[in-house]
């Protein structure tokens, strides 16, 4: 009988730290894309409530909570993260696993969104990108979902095979703006 | 030499720095520039054409002269201004464009010949022998005309690039941009404040007035550490912006402070992006030359300068100062220099009604007309209605008036508006979307004014963010008025300057236009005058002004040449920063990655992923042995390859079958759950765009995979067909590419391989040709699918990628354990085209389905994408170029892709082309190379001999044209 191992896509590439900053490799267990079929949207948001606690989140938005969370994954996508995903919900929506499919990383630490200034064109200010607040952009030339944690920490996804430019990329930016601060 | 007093410098902070060799000290605070004249080094650099002596001319980053290289050996920066590299301990600086040294440099000899140099000279005389132009004079010309040079290594320096957002962005932190930026900052705005100085203040750090009972770099100062304590402000300093971009985006580019540049890690300098949505031009303003006899002679410089160096810096150029102006700056320069205890020569005012109240030799309606000097300038003559009188003097402090810099307002088609009170270009209104103007760059030449204006502008700016606004005091200071006389060139018969960098005199101005080039663009190009790394900041307006003049027309009506970006030289290395090495594209590795490398595979890439070539075993010297032994390997034993690089994408909902009938030549709707079909899509222009499988997953659940290449354009196409073309049809897709990590596993081996992997019977009746389902291998769900790109018995296994890595080492040690194992994609390569299956090679673009003999794919009973322009005229005749094969059957064995095919006796010409050569291998299994190409009317021609030609290399071989499946043509093995 064969047995075969699980490997994480950044293992043995992370933790990294660098000054205040780290960056470290994320476990979301079951990550899931939810692309409702036409016109079920608002059936699909109401058997998500009853069966995983989270609506189907407007375009730049999370919903749910830690450890149970839908992020907007692009146009009329979500990713459904943390549950296996209850049976009911594919009546409206196709289903298709992505628990494989992407590294996923914590970037945080004083001066995460000068790092994130680095990787990406888009505006990450506190007033503008809040917690629960998610978005589809480019990182380095890598097709990214980015979401807030909190006041310094940032979640980043990127395709699986990226794991290492991901690491190539952020650390270098780390280090840039760690470089600056300190004495 | 350095002066007594306080300055902005700190002399507690001896900093040892180097000018060509030679090591001097200075202050921090201070500039090489300034650093330079307290260490009396009056030449600095050599002009460009003229190789004359040239000194340092002004204290910002429009210096024309005094252009010097910076380091050496791979972080080797040429061009660098003096006027704004900082002082830093151990700064190694080098005067460029002279030999051997700048203080005696024999092309100076240039300067003797000026006669001929005048403009236009190379296109007049250097026309003949037309081929000497690249090969003699060019090079020649450019040796000794130039700048500073790249060391020509790999630079080292780290650079960065980062975007920045903000409500509003002030550009310059003079009063006018402090006062802006402090408004919006109050109310609330998030502001950010950028400054090309390390000081804020502009102006006001260079000058001894007053702002609000204080110096004015006090106040400054105090503003600064006011403005960094507010969360919503970030103030930039070292940060030059330059160029205005559409929907609000600015281009700066931030030089970091030495210290920090010096750290491990840190950036020499900071490419940003700022998005901002209103921006306060604060830019100030640059004074202006005269042009008269001989100013370009070391010593010579700005008034505002020379008060900057003597007030800001502590420094003198010279012991005896003359002055000429045209405007008060004269009166307010000499003050200065008397407070410092600098002797004053001469105050030349060329305003006739002008009065002077101090104590200094004083000349009004004089203008200064010639200078004498070697090296440094020794007496300049004062022209005055009486007669000419010479002043011994060692520095002369010149001033035409101001040029506010409207560069950035022009970076989008704007055209500044002359104002003949100011005898200035002011920016135009509304040129930049959502920028408004305050301070000297819009005409506000008080400091008083500036402040002021400051603060509208921040209101201005408030009002249009819907942010409501505070009252804000405008601090008191001087309010002076500007009273000009204006003047651009004083009468004379020698060369005076307008363009220090480039050489170019009123002569040369006048002469382009006595040639007829007098649209001021001719003329910028017809002389050089603006061009260069000053980009003519000082020299722009005056030369205009000379060409209206000489054409008879307005300073209006001239016009002044375009603004563009950059305001200041961008290094390209800041623009592509984080682009070298692993940062010029991402790299995509397959879980199976590190088990190749391992194994010494030579990794080539396919697109952004890698892939092994090949899996050298030991004793194996050349690809090729590697290559032919897992052909063999594969077809006698059993091969193992990752194929998950190749596309997948799952698609699922109601409308899935039809969707897919829509997107493929073929009928996909008629596929039964469990199999696997052959399909090619075609681009709406008809033409092949990638082939692949599908595979019925479920009633309403298909698998679609693509090449590796295309799988990108794959995924774009079906969401384009879904969004644009139909929006009614149910159906949703996903790309699972990243999800499954796949592997095939091919050859008479496999299937007995596989059945003690999963524990599952694989035969015929169980898992047909074509067939496809789920498995589980030790607890983990995978997926099989028998389908095969090498004609022998073949299957592909899929786990989730977490457990690629394992299946990958069990199944290369299984097929190790049966005489198999790993194959590299040239052995992939090989077997597919023995089989005449097709790759991008083949389907690049210009290929119908005709083409490679699939017309047959193309479903009669149905509408499909590409399906009614792949009809078009032309696009199914017969005497199209055709898929074939082909073998070499004359003494040359050697095939190469990209050669062309012709008949065999005639002339290797393009008029007789009769096709070319896509793909080659050689086959062990035949034991002759083979290729795939494409031949005029090719499948009538099977047997006929053809000759292949590589023009490249000249090489050419006999070939009989052959069927393209070259092996095993029953496709018995495949079905095996």
């Amino acid at each position: 009988m064969v047995e075969l191992k699980a490997r994480t896509p950044m293992a043995g590439l992370l933790p990294a730290d660098v000054g205040a900053l780290s960056l470290t490799e994320l476990d979301l267990r079951k990550m899931t894309l939810l692309a409702p079929f036409q016109g079920q949207e608002a059936a699909l948001s109401k058997v998500m409530k009853a069966k995983h606690g989270m609506e189907w989140p407007m375009p730049n938005r999370v919903t749910g909570k830690a450890g149970a969370k839908a992020i907007w994954f692009g146009r009329a996508q979500a990713l459904l993260v943390g549950p296996v995903p209850d049976d009911s919900l594919a009546k409206h929506a196709s289903l298709v696993d992505q628990s494989d499919a992407w590294a996923v990383v914590e970037l945080r630490g004083e001066g995460a969104v000068d790092v994130l200034a680095r990787l990406t064109p888009v505006d990450v200010r506190a007033r503008v990108f809040k917690r629960g607040h998610t978005m589809r952009t480019e990182v380095a030339h890598m097709m990214a979902s980015i979401t807030r944690l909190g006041e310094d920490a940032f979640q980043i996804m990127v395709f699986r095979a990226f794991g290492r430019t991901l690491l190539h990329e952020v650390t270098n930016a780390m280090e840039g703006v760690a470089s600056r601060h300190g004495a | 030499m350095r002066l007594q007093g306080d300055g902005l410098i700190d002399r507690n902070r001896r900093m040892t720095f180097s000018f060509d060799g030679r090591h001097y000290t200075g202050f921090d605070g201070d500039t090489l520039a300034s650093a330079l004249i307290a260490n009396d080094i009056k030449v600095v650099a050599r002009s460009f054409k003229y190789h004359r002596p040239r000194g340092i001319f002004s204290a910002g980053s429009e210096e024309p002269n005094a252009l010097v290289t910076v380091g050496r050996g791979p972080g080797q920066e040429p061009n660098a201004r003096a006027t704004t590299i900082e002082l830093f301990d151990g700064l190694a600086t080098y005067s460029q464009n002279c030999w051997p040294s700048v203080d005696f440099d024999l092309l100076a000899i240039n300067d003797l010949a000026s006669p001929f140099l005048g403009a236009g000279f190379y296109y007049k005389t250097f026309m003949w022998p037309k081929a000497f132009w690249e090969k003699v004079y060019e090079p020649v010309i450019r040796r000794a005309a130039g700048l500073g040079a790249l060391s020509k290594e790999a630079g080292t320096a780290r650079y960065e690039r980062a975007f920045a957002f903000c409500d509003l962005l002030v550009i310059g932190g003079g009063p006018a941009g402090l006062m802006a930026a402090w408004t919006a900052a109050q109310a609330g705005a998030d502001v950010i404040l950028a400054d090309e100085d390390r000081l804020l203040g502009g102006k006001l750090n260079a000058e001894t007035e007053e702002v609000d009972g204080q110096p004015g770099a006090v106040w400054a100062a105090a503003m600064r550490t006011r403005l960094d304590e507010m969360e919503n402000v970030r103030v930039m300093t070292r940060t030059a912006v330059v160029g205005a971009y559409d929907q609000g985006t600015y281009g700066a580019l931030e030089r970091l402070a030495p210290d920090l540049a010096a750290r491990t890690a840190a950036p020499k300098a900071c490419f940003w992006r700022i998005v901002a949505k209103r921006s306060v031009l604060a830019t100030g303003a640059i004074e202006r030359p005269v042009a008269f006899q001989n100013n370009d002679r070391p010593g010579v410089m700005m008034a505002s300068a020379l008060r900057a160096y003597v007030n800001r810096w502590r420094v003198s150029p010279g012991q005896r100062v003359a002055i000429f102006a045209n405007s008060d700056a004269g009166h307010r320069t000499a003050a200065d220099l008397q407070a410092a205890g600098v002797h004053v020569a001469a105050l030349v005012d060329a305003r006739t009604d002008a009065e002077c109240a101090l104590d200094v030799p004083f000349f009004a309606g004089a203008q200064v007309g010639n200078t004498e000097g070697r090296k440094g300038l020794e007496a300049i003559s004062v022209m005055r209605a009486s007669g000419v009188e010479k002043i011994q003097a060692d520095v002369l402090a010149m001033s035409g008036g101001w040029n506010p810099s409207v560069h950035l307002s022009c970076h989008m088609g704007g055209q500044p508006v002359w104002n003949p009170e100011l005898a200035a270009f002011l920016p135009a209104e509304g040129a930049i979307p959502g920028m408004v103007y305050a301070g000297a760059v819009n005409g506000a030449f008080s400091t008083r004014a500036c402040l002021e204006s400051g603060v509208t502008a921040g209101w201005k700016a408030l009002v249009e963010l819907g942010i409501e606004r505070g009252s804000i005091d405008v601090p008191g200071a001087e309010n002076g008025t500007y009273e000009i006389t204006p003047i651009w060139t004083v009468p004379g018969k020698g060369r005076a300057w307008l363009d220090f960098q480039n050489d170019v005199t009123v002569k040369d101005v006048k002469q382009a236009a006595q040639e007829n080039f007098t649209s001021v663009e001719h003329m910028k190009r017809y002389t050089t005058q603006g061009m260069a790394p000053d980009q003519g900041k000082n020299s722009n307006i005056g030369a205009l002004a000379v060409l209206a003049d000489a054409t008879g027309r307005g300073i209006s009506e001239t016009g002044t040449t375009t603004y563009r970006p950059p305001f200041v030289p961008v290094p390209i290395a800041a623009l592509g920063a984080g682009g070298q090495g692993k940062g010029f594209a991402p790299q995509r590795f397959t879980t199976s990655h590190d088990a190749a490398v391992g194994r010494g595979a030579p990794m080539i890439e396919a697109g952004l992923w890698y892939r092994p070539s090949y899996f050298p075993k030991p004793g194996e010297t050349h690809w090729r042995q590697s290559c032919d032994r897992e052909v063999k390997m594969v077809r006698d034993h059993v091969g193992i390859c990752d194929v998950s690089t190749l596309g997948k994408i799952d698609l699922q909902g109601p409308d899935a079958s039809t969707f897919l009938d829509m997107v493929y030549t073929g009928m996909m709707s008629t596929l039964k759950l469990g199999r696997v079909r052959y399909g090619l899509m075609l681009r709406e222009d008809g033409h092949v765009m990638d082939d692949g499988t599908c595979a019925r997953l479920g009633e309403s659940q298909y698998l679609v995979t693509t090449t590796t290449a295309a799988a990108g354009q794959v995924m774009r196409h079906l969401d384009f067909v879904h969004q644009a073309l139909c929006p009614q049809m149910d159906v949703r897709f996903a790309s699972v590419t990243e999800q499954w990590a796949q592997f095939a596993v091919v050859g008479p081996k496999s299937r007995a391989l596989l059945e003690e992997l999963i524990g599952h019977d694989l035969d015929n009746d169980n898992w047909p040709f074509m067939g496809c389902g789920p498995i589980n291998i030790g607890g983990v769900e995978g997926r099989l699918f028998r389908i095969s790109f090498s004609g022998e018995l073949a299957y592909e296994i899929a786990v989730p990628a977490r457990y690629g890595a394992s299946l990958f080492e069990e199944l290369t040690k299984r097929a190790e354990a049966m005489e198999g194992g790993l194959y590299g994609m040239e052995a992939l390569n090989v077997l597919r085209i023995e089989k005449g299956f097709i790759t991008h090679a083949e389907i690049h673009g210009r290929i119908t389905a005709f083409d490679i003999g699939m017309q047959g794919m193309m479903s009669q009973r149905k509408d499909f994408i590409g399906k009614t322009m792949a009809a078009r005229p032309g696009l199914m005749d017969d005497t199209r170029e055709q898929m074939v094969g082909l073998r070499p059957v004359g003494a040359v064995k050697e095939l190469l892709a990209g050669a062309h095919l012709f008949d065999a006796d005639a002339d290797a010409v393009s008029e007789n082309d009769q096709g070319y050569i896509t793909s080659v291998g050689f086959s062990p299994n035949l034991g002759h190379v083979i290729g795939l190409g494409f031949l005029k009317q090719g499948r009538a021609r099977i047997g006929e001999k053809v000759r292949t030609v590589e023009h490249l290399n000249g090489s050419s071989t006999l070939c009989e044209v052959i069927d393209p499946v070259a092996f095993d043509p029953s496709g018995g093995r495949m079905r095996g």
